[in-house]
């Protein structure tokens, strides 16, 4: 173990020391080295721990974020068909779940406070542990040395760190929900005073801490991931990767990296505050307050502060979570449209812009908490320009597919999906981003449409776009493309089906997070509407399960893959069908065109992989590539 | 019982989908290595984004159309109307971008199929173009951006000096109101001197507190600004009145405020809509706990006239409660120090009636 592990940094800094143009051939003579070493240790049977569990392969440790964040993904789409239940059938009894949820049932109904730890729970799961540490870390690990075309990342032992963090944050969550008094039942936003006092809800007493202490770590795992992806990129790619060669996926994750690392540590501190407030009696977020019969101490502090806090990075958190997804589908578009991405540099601008913007979007969260309106208004202004580069993306998507040559591979559906969800959801920001529209639309199931199709299933399908995509060169086999097909159908329905009602509920003003609107002479009149709502989502997440049988069957059972399956000209498909420790057998291709040459006239295929120089393609060179073939 | 039946058949089908796929990988798993063909599997993908398209389209529009009512509740404010107009007018914005991207979109998706034999247009990238599709989308949001300013300026801007004031405290789970009494000022109150029967903490060493008075609903007069002062005493709170498009967080230790002017009493909107129960409602939305869907008050407009009726015809909370003023005056005669002097600090966000 101890000789083995400092030898891909090692290869890889040569490597990165050839990118700069001086020595190629040592770069080759240790790739060649480490592999053999390589072999020889995967014989040893002492050291399968440290190749699948404790491995610092990012291929493996990508695997191990998307395994985890499959089971999370299941585990948070079961607590989203209880509260569904719930408000679909309002007076139906639960009783039959009683073996399951013990006292958490009473009298054949869910208690009120469980669901709206059902709730909290569901929203935390979704968002970090599949849509954050699921999707980037999956694919950040998994494409980022390969595209670039690195042997591994900066520093495998931190990435290896990056996914432990992770994993024990995922136990202390996990555990959390067995609890006496339930896990976190605050919201997935934790507002104090409501998550800061045991006496408002029982869900903010161990269950709390648990949460607290889980995002700690989770923190930790995020921020060790980010710094080495950014190391990466920036130092590790190959003999002219320039960064205007980069591919998108890249570029998203790249700055998604970056978004991370700048916000999640003001998660941190607002946690870290907020763990004062719990437990050693400070008061940053509590004022005036008598509960249960007393009146507490505290004086002084802001609850308004904490949503400061927790927005600062919650809004960053969005585009975290749709970044990452945006590269890929720009990624599967341009390969199954068989045509370049339209717009390249103007993608990355409009990466750039909304990277930037997000950070100074958050107080959109917050126009009706009683902060200085005009601070509305300049996050109005802020807010509403997002919808700018966002909308250029959307057109350059369009302008990828027109006059196209396409094949509807599984990945393909996903991208399409991804775009029309986007725009689905996204247009709908445009109100919620207006501060007087908001005064009526805060809070109610307008914003949970809103969110749940922008953010939270563009993500889901930009993240099943890459696993169908990228499978082959994670473990050398196919999914299944029927399969692919009818998932895709029925996710893409029912996720329709589930959340444009949800649009009309919310209009008439119906508030997010009732456990029932019965007592409402203004909410009762959508009983249908919710219950066929219920029904589509559950179908809807059923459905995943075609998808989980798809993946796993196929990894032991699929079809075996071909080097480059999709035609694609991307760096990661030089790789063998499965990649071993340190990526290319030999040396790692040098780069010499930009990653969308597809379709490009005078060349006789229609794709020429970036490894391609322009004195091999004379046919089909621009004059300015023919100059530099020259 | 049917929902649970089509849910048993939606099942029974993926089961059945399951079985298709193990007889299709028998009958395929000697085939050896992938090579992907396009074919019969693609154009019917590219024939369903089209189905996909008209159908869903179609459905979108009938179910919009259906619920189109039943999304507006009837609105009762000033303001109300004109948020309404504006929401409106910014949905059909969206509606034709929404139509337009979607349109081209699943369209792209059928017309641009693999073919055999044609190849992708190498299309690269287009300044112009570029230019156009980001100024276009800046002009309209910057119009949207102004009118939305606009109106949230006056809508958060300064109560009228003529306003009516009620105030609101949210407490785990309902909502308690109080008005100004006679003085037409809201005395001080203290979270310090709050228990079961001082439920809002009156501090009766405060003169303008004494003759305040609180009630279970809220009554607001019609065709008056109505200035609504939202405190909490507990967690997180929102009133939220759907109907006056009113929404404003209670804030533990930090008082907030909303005005509006109501437009239509509560028998008027009954009348209108056929419906003798109708009631104004004010439903808590911001999560505050277990109960936090139950806690709901009832707001109802008055004509002027039986507004001023209703507010003459108030006891105030010390007449309502003689035992509690007679314990606060015996114990100001032996305590040597007045109790005043401390509270009196906290006077400062308790400003009189009128002003803002």
């Amino acid at each position: 173990m101890s000789d083995l592990t400092p030898k891909p940094n090692f290869s890889a800094s040569v490597q990165a020391a050839g990118g700069v143009g001086s020595a190629p051939v040592p770069a080759t003579e240790h790739g060649d080295h480490l592999h053999h070493d390589d072999h020889e240790h995967d014989h040893h049977d002492q050291h399968w721990l440290w190749k699948y569990v404790f491995s610092q392969d990012h291929k493996v440790i990508a695997k191990q974020f998307l395994i985890t964040g499959m089971f999370w993904a299941i585990l948070g789409g079961t607590l989203s068909s209880l509260f569904r239940l719930q408000l679909g059938w309002p007076e139906g009894t639960m009783e039959w779940l009683k073996p399951v949820l013990g006292h958490w049932i009473e009298a054949g109904k869910l208690n009120p406070e469980f669901y709206l730890a059902l709730v909290t729970m569901h929203g935390t799961i979704m968002v970090f542990f599949v849509l954050t540490a699921g999707l980037s870390g999956t694919f950040s690990n998994f494409l980022i040395p390969l595209q670039v075309g690195a042997r591994d990342m900066a520093s495998g032992f931190m990435n290896m760190l990056s996914y432990w963090f992770f994993f024990l944050s995922s136990i202390i969550m996990f555990s959390s929900l067995f609890i006496e008094t339930g896990p976190a039942a605050a919201g997935w936003t934790i507002y104090p005073p409501l998550s800061a006092l045991p006496q408002a809800i029982p869900g903010s007493g161990a269950g709390m801490t648990l949460w607290l202490v889980s995002m700690v770590f989770f923190i930790v795992s995020q921020l060790l991931g980010g710094v080495n992806y950014v190391t990466t990129v920036i130092n590790l790619r190959t003999r002219g990767m320039s960064m205007s060669k980069l591919p998108l996926t890249i570029w998203a994750f790249f700055l998604t990296a970056i978004l991370g690392i700048l916000s999640f540590p003001v998660l941190f501190s607002a946690a870290l505050l907020l763990v004062f407030d719990r437990s050693f009696g400070t008061s940053f977020f509590l004022s005036d307050i008598y509960i249960a019969g007393q009146a507490l101490s505290n004086q002084g502090g802001s609850p308004v502060l904490f949503q400061h806090l927790f927005w600062f990075l919650g809004h960053p958190e969005v585009y975290i979570v749709i970044m990452p997804a945006m590269g890929m589908v720009s990624e599967v578009l341009a390969t199954n449209a068989r045509k370049p991405i339209f717009g390249y540099r103007a993608m990355i601008g409009s990466l750039i812009g909304i990277s930037l913007l997000s950070f100074v979007v958050w107080a959109h969260h917050m126009f009706v908490t009683g902060m200085n309106p005009f601070l509305g208004s300049v996050f109005m202004f802020l807010t509403l320009i997002i919808a700018v580069p966002s909308g250029v993306k959307v057109f350059n998507w369009l302008a990828t597919l027109w006059r196209g040559n396409i094949r509807f591979t599984a990945a393909m559906l996903f991208a399409i999906g991804f775009v029309s969800l986007f725009i689905s959801g996204g247009l709908t920001g445009i109100i919620l981003g207006n501060a007087t529209l908001d005064i009526q639309m805060h809070n109610t199931y307008f914003v949970v449409a809103h969110f749940h199709l922008v953010m939270g299933s563009s993500a889901f399908f930009g993240l099943f776009a890459g696993v169908y995509h990228w499978f082959p060169k994670m473990f050398g086999r196919m999914m299944d493309e029927k399969l692919g097909y009818i998932h895709f159908w029925l996710t893409f329905v029912g996720v329709y089906l589930v959340f444009m009602p949800m649009h009309y509920v919310g209009i008439a003003g119906f508030p997010r997070r009732y456990y029932a609107w019965t007592g409402f002479d203004a909410f009762s009149q959508f009983a249908d509407l919710n219950k066929f709502i219920s029904i589509a989502a559950i179908i809807a997440f059923l459905g995943q399960f075609i998808f989980i049988f798809n993946f796993f069957y196929s990894i032991f059972r699929g079809r075996r893959a071909t080097m480059n399956p999709w035609n694609s000209t991307t760096l990661e498909w030089t790789t063998p069908i499965v990649p071993g420790h340190g990526n290319w057998p030999g040396e790692i291709p040098a780069v010499y065109r930009w990653p969308y040459d597809y379709s490009k006239p005078g060349s006789e295929v229609d794709f020429i992989p970036q490894n391609v120089p322009y004195s091999q393609t004379q046919s089909s060179n621009l004059p300015y590539e023919q100059e530099l073939a020259d | 019982m049917t929902a649970l039946t089509i849910l048993l058949v939606l099942v029974l089908l993926l089961v059945v989908f399951g079985l298709l796929f193990r007889l299709q990988i028998f009958t395929s798993i000697f085939s050896g290595s992938f090579t992907r063909d396009i074919g019969v599997s693609n154009s019917v993908n590219a024939i369903l984004m089209m189905v996909f398209l008209v159908v869903g389209g179609a459905w979108f529009a009938y179910s919009f159309v259906e619920n189109f009512n039943k999304m507006n509740p009837p609105i009762a404010s000033v303001h109300g109307h004109k948020m309404e107009t504006m929401f409106w007018t910014t949905m059909a914005v969206i509606g034709v971008a929404f139509a337009i991207t979607q349109i081209l979109l699943f369209w792209y998706a059928y017309k641009y199929q693999h073919k055999d034999g044609r190849r992708a247009y190498f299309f690269a990238h287009n300044n112009k173009i570029e230019v156009i599709w980001t100024i276009i989308p800046a002009i309209v949001m910057a119009s949207l951006i102004f009118a939305g300013w606009k109106a949230w300026t006056r809508i958060t801007g300064p109560a009228p000096k003529n306003s009516v004031v009620v105030e609101v405290m949210g407490k785990q789970f309902n909502w308690l109101v109080r008005y100004p009494g006679r003085d037409m000022k809201l005395g001080v109150i203290n979270y310090r001197m709050i228990d079961a029967v001082n439920e809002w903490g009156f501090d009766l060493s405060d003169k303008s507190a004494q003759d305040d008075f609180t009630t279970n609903e809220i009554h607001v007069p019609k065709g008056v600004p109505v200035l609504i002062k939202i405190r909490s005493r507990d967690v997180l709170h929102a009133v939220y009145m759907p109907h006056f498009r009113v929404q404003m967080y209670a804030v533990p230790g930090m008082p907030t405020r909303f005005w509006f002017t109501p437009t239509t009493t509560t028998d008027e909107m009954r009348a209108k809509l056929g419906n003798p129960k109708f009631n104004y409602e004010l439903a808590c939305n911001q999560l505050c706990g277990g109960s936090h869907f139950a806690m709901k008050a009832t707001v109802i407009v008055d004509e002027p006239d039986d507004y001023q009726n209703w507010y003459a015809a108030q006891q105030s909370f010390t007449q309502k409660n003689p035992d509690v003023m007679a314990a606060f005056k015996q114990k100001a005669k032996t305590m040597v120090t007045p109790v005043a002097a401390a509270p009196e600090v906290e006077a400062a966000p308790m400003p009189l009636a009128a002003s803002n």
